[in-house]
């Protein structure tokens, strides 16, 4: 069956043989988006997370169908390295990856979470931010996190001076 | 500049085969690099403590370095990187005697067809360390072959010219590297220049960002996992789920006619399918139904009763004076740790084609070469004719040193004259990984009438981690008589004691361990050093002047009592229980680096909560400040996720958990808001980082909760069995 549906503001059309493959492999596989990772496909560590209608979603439990219509954004379309996302950034000046697979996950959770929660306790870091990384990047995502609330805010006041 | 060294013996022993011009791009390959010859030890001692060297394969030309038309250096790394940092530090190393900027150097995986395969592995925190001389002299003698043809193009005699930033300059003139080497044939090879004295450093000891940090941080396609070929097809292969099961037969007949299958393939005991993706595949594979003959039905219990000193075969690896006189006043405790599992986020996968008499593989593993010889032996080719392409690994941690799935990818593959694309689901990671073997710690020890050891004792059990390795000879094991992954950590770093001894027994487990970062280390140190706090508190001295007071004077020893001093004094080390919070104190000896942490810790709600980690550690020379740090920091968080959460059980047969979340790990929530890195500098070349940190954490955290509470946790993981 067909299923349109926007990735990164792009709107595609793919037609997938059964409409309940998770959004993960559509993206991976037939979109060639390889930056949304496989970690597990239970949604039990968030290596898969990226946003559907803004929200932050666990992508290889998330069937496609549910995808009909909605706007899709991976680590591909959150910023680029002309223009990174304040997540990104901070990622950058805090050096956080290490082998760097479960990354695209926490930096698409990390936007989500500070769209609904500009400037992050340590609290709401604990309560939101629940991926897995194995090379224990926490401490320094952490720093990240904080780093990145306070990019965007700079970033906001900037626009609305530009505005 | 490029004066000779007296060193003629290595540079006889030196090949070089160099590459003229390809098309627009001048490219210098350099050749065989044999710098020493594999170290035979004979004490357990010295394999413990010794840095691995390099071990190269001495047969085949190794391309090292390209040096690009745009003027940038192409760097072939034998190294994988797993996120330890090691393109970063190489890259230090090589702009450093290359003389070009950060920049100009990119590091990319050496495929097996370059001929640079490191012939051992990526681990055991062997890389920085061993390439630390060869690779600066690589760089050294590179930067004068090009210095040389830029003199004869530039009619400027040698001693006449510089080099900034690859841009080679004298007498008013100036030429870059890739316009002296282009359309060169015949390269005139030096002897090994002079290197750097470390004060002129510009890039090493820097805390430069990783080079791989902007395509982590994009999402570039570098995994393993991403990895694709034209025309891919999908496999998946079917496993038992009990431990020890043997084939019987497979009845196909239900898959075969499933949706988008192209071949089933069932040969010896491998059964597996090829479809069209990834979710057909694995579809058609539970459809199969295999009949195996199933071991005995085991369970944990039966796993610990095995696992207990005394059983198995033993080997005394370290002794010292005298048994303990009278055993009245011996103190005796015993530890456990559990089966650990690697759980890396990448699962393991592969893209094998085999085609005609070639084959190609693309793969995350710490083994190329052993990949190579696996592939090449079992579908009957010419090793030279398999070229392992290594990605990026998403984690390494020591599961990567297995990859019998490429030789199964291969196998499908073939089946099907196509390439074909397999990886792990979560379930076959956690069931079929090569776990870290469980282990069983008995430790005496008696004091004195000053209240210092009299002797100590460590006899400990621990399944295999070297032994039945296809990267260690088992002669050599039995030659040495215990596994020498297993007694990393094991031995008595305390050897101002007058009587000591350690005993490393051996069990064969019935399913797979193997090694997990940092190999027997984790659980040794627990024990050893939850031994030592409590023996303080015993004498009630104060547990780091207990340590410091029974090390011996050897440079190891010195630079041990350097890293307690730093981390006691950074920390305010305190046994004063204060708003809550303890301290607990624990210091351990990794592949010769000294580590000593401080772990400042709470309980609530029966909950152990971490708040605050300070380490110490000597790793020598260090050439990423910042990357060792990040090492610090993900080994304390990686240690304390094992030494509070997790824990595999073995239920009727099936090891179990096989998910995240059942099988326990730290999350944001549980790593220190506070990890305090002190490094020290106690010899002048670089030494081992990615697993020394890993030691003290356990005993750190247990000495810690000891003073909360007064329990003496003995258990891995560890849990509070009463309110503090």
């Amino acid at each position: 069956m067909e299923i349109s549906l926007t990735v990164n503001g792009v709107l595609k059309t793919v037609d997938i043989a059964d409409e309940n493959t998770p959004l993960l492999w559509v993206l991976r596989d037939t979109l060639d988006l390889k930056g949304t990772k496989f970690g597990c496909g239970k949604a039990a560590c968030g290596a898969c997370t990226l946003h559907v209608d803004g929200e932050a979603v666990r992508s290889c439990s998330y069937p496609v169908k549910f995808a009909e219509g909605k706007k899709v954004t991976t680590i591909e379309g959150l910023g680029d390295r002309e223009n990174p996302h304040p997540v990104q950034q901070a990622w950058i000046e805090e050096i956080v990856p290490q082998c760097g697979y479960c990354q695209p996950g926490f930096m698409m959770a990390t936007a989500a979470l500070l769209n609904k929660v500009p400037k992050p306790t340590d609290e709401d870091i604990d309560k939101n931010i629940i991926n897995i990384c194995r090379c224990g990047t926490y401490y320094r995502m952490r720093k990240a996190i904080h780093k990145a609330a306070d990019l965007q805010a700079e970033k906001l006041t900037n626009d609305s001076k530009e505005a | 500049m490029a004066s000779k060294r007296s060193d003629s013996k290595k540079v006889s022993r030196r090949k070089f085969l160099v590459k003229g011009g390809l098309g627009t791009i001048g490219v210098v390959a350099i050749g065989a690099y044999l710098f020493r010859s594999p170290i035979r030890r004979q004490i357990l001692g010295v394999v413990n403590s010794l840095e691995a060297p390099y071990l190269d394969n001495i047969d085949q030309p190794m391309v090292w370095f390209e040096v690009t038309s745009d003027n940038n250096i192409l760097l072939h790394s034998p190294k994988m990187e797993m996120g330890q940092g090691t393109f970063t530090g190489i890259a230090q190393m090589a702009a450093e005697e290359l003389s070009v900027s950060m920049d100009q150097i990119q590091v990319v995986h050496a495929a097996s067809s370059t001929g640079n395969v490191d012939s051992f592995a990526t681990g055991g925190s062997t890389s920085i360390s061993g390439l630390w001389k060869p690779l600066r002299e690589l760089s050294a003698m590179l930067r004068v072959m090009l210095l040389k043809e830029a003199a004869l193009k530039m009619n400027v005699g040698v001693d006449q010219l510089s080099v900034e930033d690859g841009i080679i300059s004298g007498n008013g003139k100036t030429l870059t590297y890739a316009q002296a080497a282009e359309g060169v044939e015949n390269w005139e090879v030096p002897d090994v220049p002079v290197l750097k004295d470390a004060k002129d450093y510009k890039y090493i000891g820097q805390p430069v960002a990783r080079v791989d940090l902007d395509a982590k941080v994009y999402g570039d396609p570098i995994f393993g996992m991403d990895a694709e070929m034209p025309d891919m097809l999908y496999g998946a292969v079917v496993r038992p789920s009990k431990i020890g099961s043997i084939f019987v037969s497979a009845d196909t007949s239900a898959a075969e006619n499933m949706p988008g299958v192209i071949k089933i393939i069932v040969e010896d005991d491998f059964v597996g399918v090829v479809a069209n993706s990834m979710i057909e595949a694995e579809r058609a594979k539970d459809a199969i139904n295999v009949t195996w003959d199933s071991y005995d039905n085991l369970n944990t219990e039966e796993i610990v009763k095995m696992m207990t000193v005394g059983n198995g075969k033993s080997s005394v690896i370290q002794k010292n004076g005298d048994s303990f006189g009278n055993q009245d006043e011996v103190v005796t405790l015993e530890f456990r740790s559990p089966i650990g599992a690697h759980a890396q986020i990448e699962p393991n996968g592969v893209v094998a084609f085999v085609d005609g008499d070639t084959a190609t593989i693309k793969i995350s593993t710490q083994v190329v070469g052993l990949t190579r010889k696996e592939v090449a032996k079992r579908l009957d080719l010419d090793v030279e004719k398999v070229n392992v392409i290594p990605t990026y690994l998403g984690g390494g941690f020591g599961r990567r040193l297995h990859t019998p799935h490429a030789v199964q990818a291969a196998i499908m593959s073939k089946a099907v004259g196509k390439p074909v694309k397999y990886f792990f689901s979560r379930k076959e990671e956690f069931q079929h990984d090569m776990f870290r073997p469980p282990t069983h710690h008995v430790v005496k020890g008696k004091l004195n009438d000053q209240g210092y050891l009299d002797g100590l004792e460590h006899q400990f059990v621990s399944g295999d981690v070297a032994t039945d390795s296809a990267l260690i000879p088992n002669a050599l094991t039995n030659f040495l008589g215990a596994d020498v992954g297993a007694i990393r950590g094991g031995f008595i770093q305390y050897t101002a004691i007058p009587n000591f001894k350690a005993e490393c027994w051996h069990v064969a487990l019935p399913f797979a361990t193997s090694w997990w970062r940092s190999l027997g280390l984790l659980a040794n140190t627990f024990a050893m050093e939850s031994f030592m706090d409590e023996m303080a508190l015993k004498a009630n001295k104060n547990a780091v002047d207990f340590r410091l007071h029974q090390i011996a004077d050897e440079p190891i020893d010195i630079r041990l009592k350097n890293v307690i001093k730093a981390a006691a004094e950074k920390a305010n080390y305190s046994e004063e229980v204060k708003d809550g919070r303890a301290m607990g104190f624990a210091a351990s000896i990794d592949a010769n680096t000294p580590c000593a942490q401080v772990a400042e810790v709470s309980i609530v709600d029966s909950e152990i909560v971490v708040h605050k980690v300070t380490i110490a550690m000597d790793p020598g020379l260090a050439v990423n400040p910042d990357q060792i740090r990040a090492q610090c920091e993900g080994c304390i968080i990686m240690g304390m996720s094992a030494v509070l959460y997790e824990q595999m059980f073995v239920e009727d047969g099936e090891l179990t958990p096989t998910i995240y979340g059942p099988y326990q790990m730290a999350l944001m929530k549980n790593a220190p808001k506070e990890i305090d890195v002190v490094l020290l500098q106690g010899k002048d070349t670089p030494g081992a980082v990615g697993e020394p940190p890993l030691g003290p954490i356990g005993a750190a955290i247990a000495n810690a909760v000891r003073r909360l509470t007064g329990e003496r946790l003995t258990e891995l993981p560890l849990k509070i069995s009463k309110k503090a």
